[in-house]
């Protein structure tokens, strides 16, 4: 199973690369009751790694207090050109894995 | 996100912030972003992959310019169609196609809650072909009968009182600045308020961050009228959206959008 | 100039599209709705006053004027005055039925507390900043219009039946159409008609 595909942007100005990358996933806390008023299990991204040739520049602990379609924002030193490598895990083992260049 | 915004209005105990304002800040925070544009692309995805019992994709899929152009589609909808010989909108339009090509019974789609199976598969569907339309002119056309006879229904029924709460659409949709709590209500009875409507949706609703096709709104605006339940993709729906659709002309679909 | 080109368009359409017979739009409606919870599909039978009110022509014509004035008059008849004689409940729980838009769609269970959704189109107190503008400002309404006999029973009727005084007003007929509990339109007076309610600081 393969979630859905990230949206990446990723630009460089003297030096610095501004990274932008908006995920596509429910984020389910577990505490939400559905429209049947059960309560909907949780599955939500516990890991976000990116590495940019192969080495790490960000990685983040996520957890249930973070909602649906989460929006990373964050900067690192690097060039045009950097291939960048972001990578997800979630709590029922589903992943994504998406490249993107930096312009 | 959600926690962001409220922290953000608190801060603003004595002046209320319209939830055009709201939208602003979000649009900042997400530096332009749109959810919306994830939706299209797990569509774009879906679009090219076998389905059903047929395993086709979608590729063939005829929205009114031919076999598999979406150049400019959604924006030409809703259109009469001669191979159904009924005027359809992108709705049931994409589920002529899952039926004829992928072999999905149209009830499959019809009788899946919102944001699950079929109707997450169509959501997702929907904002692929609408960011194919982004930036044309909503080109509506008039010409055939059916399509004359739908704006007249659509206009009947946008008109009609009905319920225990007396509601039609025009009772909220039928003048200019009129809003319900801080949600600014489009006036759709004039070209300016249709167009801004008809040409925002589909949309990613940042209060529930779900994604609403026109189909969906319909259904939520028929329920607070305290309606009954609009069958998804029938022709009371079609009718509205004709109605909504033909004030839009010559308005800019905006569509996949981004909302309260 | 789009703009233009879109009223033209809406012009011509008008021209040519016919009003659909009631046959052919009533059976549109009949397929593509139906029953859910407790949104029945006999909820679209309409009655006198939702017929008068859909007909967009009619009502703006001088036959329309007329046809009003019945419909003012036939709904004035199903007002009636609380059955314990007292007109002013309690504002606090005024507040919590105003602010209450639940009620009535199918997503309501019908056994829950349905509320009026006032502040979906009223400004009522000024402290309550999320207010809607379909209907006009209740601020200080006892206030400015005193606490008269004539104001308490003008104000009931209002909120029993809208369409007494204004054959299409966009109001619900809360009491007419039982949408509130007589304690509820009690209390709702409250919120308007008593000199220590907040709303009339």
């Amino acid at each position: 199973m393969m979630g859905s595909p990230m949206r990446i942007r990723a630009q460089e100005n003297n030096g610095i690369v501004e990274v932008k990358i908006l995920i596509r996933h429910d984020m389910e806390s577990g505490l939400r009751k559905g429209d049947d008023g059960q309560l909907v299990p949780a599955c939500y991204i516990h890991t976000l790694n990116v590495k940019a040739q192969g080495v790490d520049v960000f990685h983040a602990q996520l957890g249930p207090a973070v909602s649906r379609d989460p929006f990373i924002h964050f900067r690192y030193q690097g060039l045009k050109g950097d291939t960048l490598v972001v990578t997800w895990k979630d709590t029922k083992d589903d992943s994504r894995r998406d490249e993107v260049v930096v312009s | 996100m959600c926690l962001g915004l409220m922290l953000l209005s608190s801060s603003n105990p004595i002046f209320a912030q319209t939830s055009a304002d709201d939208l602003t800040q979000y649009r900042e925070m997400l530096i332009n972003s749109n959810p919306a544009d994830l939706y299209s692309a797990a569509g774009e995805e879906k679009w090219a992959t076998p389905l059903g019992p047929n395993q086709v994709s979608l590729e063939r899929c005829d929205l009114g310019l031919g076999a598999g152009k979406l150049e400019g589609a959604a924006a030409r909808l809703p259109r009469y169609f001669r191979d159904t010989d009924r005027v359809q909108d992108l709705e049931s339009r994409l589920m002529t196609c899952m039926s004829t090509l992928q072999g999905i019974p149209e009830r499959t789609v019809i009788e899946a809650p919102f944001g699950s199976g079929p109707k997450k598969y169509m959501d997702e569907i929907v904002a692929y072909v609408a960011s194919f339309s982004r930036g044309s002119a909503i080109e509506v056309r008039t010409d055939h009968p059916k399509e004359q006879a739908m704006y007249a229904m659509g206009k009947k029924a946008f008109y009609l009182q009905a319920g225990p709460y007396d509601f039609s659409c025009a009772s909220c949709h039928s003048q200019d600045a009129k809003r319900i709590r801080l949600q600014e209500l489009p006036n759709l009875t004039s070209h300016e308020g249709a167009a801004a409507a008809w040409g925002s949706w589909p949309a990613y609703r940042i209060s529930n961050g779900q994604f609403w096709t026109m189909q969906h709104r319909l259904n939520d605006c028929l329920r607070q009228q305290r309606w009954p339940y609009p069958v998804y993709g029938s022709d009371l729906t079609i009718a509205l959206s004709m109605y909504m659709a033909v004030n839009a002309r010559g308005g800019v679909y905006q569509a996949p959008g981004l909302k309260r | 100039m789009k703009p233009f080109l879109g009223l033209i368009s809406l012009i011509a359409v008008y021209a040519l599209a016919q009003e659909p017979s009631d046959t052919e739009f009533n059976a549109m409606l009949q397929r593509s709705l139906r029953t859910e919870g407790i949104a029945v599909i006999q909820r679209m039978e309409q009655d006198p006053t939702q017929l008068f009110c859909s007909d967009h022509a009619l009502i703006s014509s001088p036959e329309g004027s007329k046809r009003a004035q019945e419909i003012q008059h036939s709904n004035f008849a199903t007002i009636t005055p609380p059955s314990d004689g007292v007109f002013i409940g309690d504002w606090k729980r005024g507040e919590s039925i105003a602010q209450n838009g639940r009620g009535g769609t199918w997503s309501d269970s019908g056994k829950g507390v349905s509320g009026g959704g006032c502040y979906n189109c009223h400004q009522i107190d000024h402290k309550e900043i999320a207010y809607g503008n379909l209907g006009p400002s209740l601020w200080n309404y006892g206030k400015l219009r005193g606490y008269s006999k004539e104001v308490i029973q003008t104000t009931w009727n209002k909120l029993f039946n809208a369409k007494a005084s204004q054959a299409c007003s966009v109001m619900p007929r809360f009491g007419a159409l039982h949408l509130l509990t007589e304690q509820q339109l009690q209390d709702l007076m409250g919120l308007l008609l008593d000199p220590r309610s907040p709303v009339n600081e």
